[in-house]
């Protein structure tokens, strides 16, 4: 029987033959989850490692290019800071993360995927960031759009061999998932009931988004209009983002990240664990971010108030929907104002830098 | 086809589960349907769509709801020969009425006018236990061993009604109670007064249980009083035990079935001979306090949910051996490894998503590995908002098993606002399981095969039937959103939407050039000016322009302010003249 019939499974069939055996083997004495878990751990551990040695490649081009505008002693100030360090104890030891590995879901690997596109990307591996990409597309819809950091990180070779790679790998991926998923039913059951329930988010069950709550309340008339409106939502802003960010790949991929995952159809608090991850790489740089403790404070009240109004609703039937959809609007609300600060605060520390090199060229004139 | 409409449960214990009576005439509360289909494979659905609107017209009811395909599921196994084309829906909730009655009765030859059914006074049936009323339609085609050629319509109505004397007789508590007496007056009302002329025979039977009869004999056994077999010959009109009122005009007693049950006996009493003067009217009248019990079915059946909370649950169908079941597994037990087999069909709804892993099985309430007894499994999972789940399985339990116990985890879903029902924090029902025994087969043979006079009811017992037990109907509580915010929840998101497009644009609009002209101010321009442009920036939402800037902001202010007048002047212009 096809995995995709009773509309309870939505994800790739590939992560169904990694993961499947593992929840049904059992050692006997364990409890009967332990070899998932192990496998999310590890994906966790991997991509904490792989955050470290981006952020670590981060930080030396940076110092480069900073040295290369003989702006030395800005340099000096960053050795305080090991951002790709930083970046890797914040992924590990968040909440977020810690609570999606727990609760056993994929979110892990998906985030997995992503980070060995960006480490590829930031190493000129192309076959690589080719891989992750694909892996990381194919999994969930939405890193689609880090194909644009991920092209202007693989910054200076021609785009040819690139667009091969990408399409190589592409097509090695669906050929794999085409003979997984044979058994059953066809290549285009898997694509409805992967990539069309996202797009059309058939199921209407409570997450810590908003989509589900105005999806079932809003009129049948109107629904396919406002699809359009939600995701045309993420897609409008990668190009303004991408003319004005184009300087810096890896920023420009942890804003995309972050507003996929707050505008997506069915976020989870485990992805919202690999920005907070990616931010710690830009700690120098926004280190002026406005609010930044409004947002600390906001952002931990969030995540205690929120599974207790769920718990109210659902669990004992006295509190209201509207108590739960409160805090998860409070949770989008924080992630704009997350988004909007910290891309602000990068523009800034841009501006200040191009304001000190134009200052010391006229003084270097003079 | 067959489609019931019923009101109230039937009670296995008190009632009887085994004898064809309980078997094809106990049926789920509120409305089933089963059909056939003779028409090629695709157009079964289209078919069954058709069927529930013509069903809903004639019979004033809403079997129009069983139309969408969310309703109704195709069992696969052997309820009726054909299983590619069956087609099986119920609708749990609905409520039985004398407008359903009526147009059933309708399609009797004389309606209630005359014969029979002018006994049917609609408060008397209303106010029993249970009351079903069925419909059978079969075409020839289908029977192999047909009744007739053509079409076959069968009527059958089932009430289980408390005789009124009950109520008003109060005995002493120290004294056993004396069973009630009753008749046809003191239960309907009324007498049959005619037979209908266009039906070929009016006959009313009197069945006396094969327990009552095995329970006045260990009586009369210990009195030692009359002979045997005195209810079939000079006993009939009146004995120790009871008195008829109108004698029969014939008395049959049962032959000896295959299972070992007690044989019943039957009282025929023809209409043909009653009128207006002399008006049929039965009744039976007890002298002696007699307690028996009806045969009941192998497995005591019955279905719960179990769990708390409107996010998950599990549903769970307990079989209790009744002490019959010894009785009926004594033969086959002596040959060692007997089985009992059950069959279970259960159809879910879509939005109690069954996770069918989670399947448990418990024998005399320790744990089993599924596979030792679950021989075989057919299941279609539920599809969101297209079709509902459906489960049938066949477990094989030792036969000296004293309870069972069959659970299954759920999760509940969330639904639209629109697909929730008026009174929705009611809940949801989950229809009845079907638990049929496959291993027994129940019928009543009165007359030798060869015989002529064989009344349709007495033809209808001898056909074999599988004994069948219908389950509880489980009201499931779901999660209810607020339904009075569908305007507050689209503004408020669109609200939040639009907050984060503005301001991560607004933050990238920004030039590079913008805080030193902010920070050079040159001289400044007239009040007027100032405050104007002050108000214009307020309203705009726009950063206060530095002052340099003023006159290209002026003439870009005017010429914005020209553009506006010219669009309203064009949009007045079109809505005069074409609007």
């Amino acid at each position: 029987m096809s995995p995709y019939a009773g509309s309870m499974y939505h994800g790739s069939p590939l992560l169904l033959s990694l993961l499947g055996p593992l929840t049904v083997k059992r050692i006997d004495g364990q409890p009967s989850h332990l070899l998932c878990s192990l496998v999310f751990v590890a994906a966790d551990i991997l991509n904490s490692l792989l955050i470290r040695a981006t952020g670590q490649t981060l930080q030396i081009a940076y110092r480069q290019s900073l040295r290369s505008l003989d702006l030395d002693m800005i340099s000096e100030t960053m050795e305080i800071l090991p951002s790709g360090d930083i970046a890797a104890l914040i992924y590990l030891w968040n909440p977020f993360t810690i609570a999606a590995c727990v609760g056993l879901s994929t979110s892990p690997i998906e985030n997995l995927a992503i980070m060995l596109a960006l480490y590829g990307a930031c190493k000129r591996l192309v076959p690589l960031a080719a891989f992750g990409w694909v892996m990381a597309t194919h999994l969930s819809l939405y890193p689609i759009i880090l194909i644009i950091p991920i092209i202007l990180l693989l910054g200076n070779g021609p785009d040819t061999p690139r667009k091969l790679f990408l399409l190589r790998r592409h097509v090695y991926v669906l050929l794999l998932c085409g003979v997984s998923v044979k058994r059953y039913g066809g290549l285009w059951e898997m694509f409805t009931s992967m990539y069309g329930f996202i797009l059309t988010v058939q199921d209407l069950s409570p997450n810590i988004g908003v989509l589900w709550y105005f999806f079932a309340e809003v009129f049948d008339f109107f629904r396919n209009f406002f699809l359009i409106v939600f995701h045309t939502n993420i897609l409008f802003m990668i190009f303004p983002l991408a003319i004005r960010l184009h300087h810096r790949p890896c920023f420009l991929a942890f804003v995309y990240i972050t507003i996929s995952s707050m505008l997506k159809s069915y976020p989870s608090v485990g992805d919202s664990a690999l920005y907070f991850g990616l931010l710690g790489w830009f700690v120098y740089e926004l280190s002026e971010m406005k609010f930044s403790f409004f947002l600390f404070c906001v952002y931990i009240g969030v995540s205690l108030l929120s599974p207790v109004m769920h718990n109210l609703w659902i669990w004992r039937g006295t509190g209201n929907a509207n108590f739960y959809f409160a805090t998860a609007m409070a949770y989008a609300c924080l992630q704009i104002v997350l988004v909007v600060e910290s891309v602000s605060a990068m523009l800034n520390h841009d501006r200040k830098l191009r304001k000190l090199s134009s200052a010391k060229l006229q003084d270097g004139k003079s | 086809m067959e489609l019931s409409f019923t009101q109230g449960r039937w009670n296995y214990d008190q009632w009887g589960g085994f004898d064809p009576i309980s078997s094809s005439n106990a049926k789920p509360p509120g409305v089933e349907l089963w059909a056939v289909f003779d028409v090629p494979h695709e157009q079964v659905d289209d078919s069954w769509k058709n069927l529930t609107h013509a069903l809903s017209g004639l019979f004033c009811a809403s079997i129009n709801f069983l139309e969408s395909s969310t309703t109704y599921s195709a069992p696969d196994w052997g309820y009726r020969p054909d299983s590619g084309s069956l087609r099986y829906g119920s609708l749990p909730r609905e409520a039985v009425c004398t407008e359903n009655l009526t147009p059933w009765l309708k399609l009797l030859p004389c309606r209630d006018k005359a014969g029979l059914s002018t006994l049917m006074d609609r408060p008397s049936i209303y106010k029993g236990y249970y009351h079903s009323q069925r419909l059978r339609l079969t075409s020839s085609e289908f029977e192999p061993e047909g009744v007739g050629s053509g079409i076959v319509l069968e009527q059958t109505l089932t009430v289980v009604v408390q005789p009124s004397s009950q109520r008003t007789v109060r005995s002493y508590s120290h004294e056993t109670k004396l069973q009630p007496s009753w008749s046809l007056t003191s239960i309907f009302g009324r007498k049959v007064s005619s037979r209908c002329v266009l039906a070929k025979s009016s006959i009313v039977y009197l069945q006396l249980d094969g327990g009552l009869i095995a329970e006045l004999d260990s009586l009369q056994n210990e009195n030692k009083i009359y002979s045997a077999d005195n209810y079939v010959s000079e006993g009939v009109r009146s004995n120790a035990f009871f008195e008829v009122s109108v004698k029969p005009d014939r008395v049959l007693k049962e032959l000896k079935g295959v299972e070992k049950k007690n044989p019943s006996v039957l009282y025929e009493f023809s209409i043909d001979k009653y009128d207006e003067s002399g008006p049929f009217d039965l009744g039976l009248t007890w002298k002696v306090p007699v307690a028996w019990s009806c045969q009941k079915a192998p497995l005591h059946v019955s279905r719960f949910l179990m769990g708390s909370g409107n996010e998950r649950g599990a549903i769970a169908i307990s079989l209790r051996s009744t002490e019959l079941t010894d009785e009926l597994l004594h033969t086959e037990k002596s040959e060692g490894r007997c089985k009992l087999e059950v069959k279970v069909f259960q159809v879910v709804p879509w939005y109690i998503k069954v996770y069918f892993h989670t399947l448990q099985v418990f024998v005399n309430e320790e744990p089993q590995a599924v596979s030792d007894v679950v021989e075989k499994m057919r299941v279609s999972p539920s599809v969101d908002k297209l079709s509902p789940g459906v489960m049938e399985m066949l477990l094989k339990f030792p036969c000296g098993m004293k309870s069972a116990a069959i659970t299954l985890d759920f999760d509940k879903g969330f639904l639209h606002i629109d697909e929730y029902p008026p009174d929705a924090n009611q809940g949801f029902d989950i229809p009845s399981a079907i638990i049929s025994f496959p291993n027994f087969h129940t019928s009543m043979q009165f007359l030798k095969d060869d015989s002529s006079d064989k009344s349709a009811i007495l033809s209808k017992f001898e056909e074999n039937s599988a004994v069948l037990a219908y389950t509880e109907v489980l009201l499931v509580p779901l999660t209810t959103p607020d339904f009075s915010m569908p305007y507050n929840v689209i503004t408020i998101t669109c609200t939040v939407c639009a907050l984060y497009f503005g301001s991560l644009l607004n933050v990238l609009r920004r030039r590079v050039g913008e805080e030193e002209r902010l920070k050079n101010k040159e001289k400044e321009p007239g009040r007027l000016r100032q405050l104007l442009f002050r108000l214009y920036a307020k309203i705009t939402g726009r950063p206060l322009e530095p002052v340099e800037s003023t006159t290209t902001s002026s003439s870009s202010s005017s010429s914005k302010l020209g553009f506006i007048i010219l669009v309203a002047g064009i949009a007045v212009f079109w809505q005069v003249y074409y609007g």
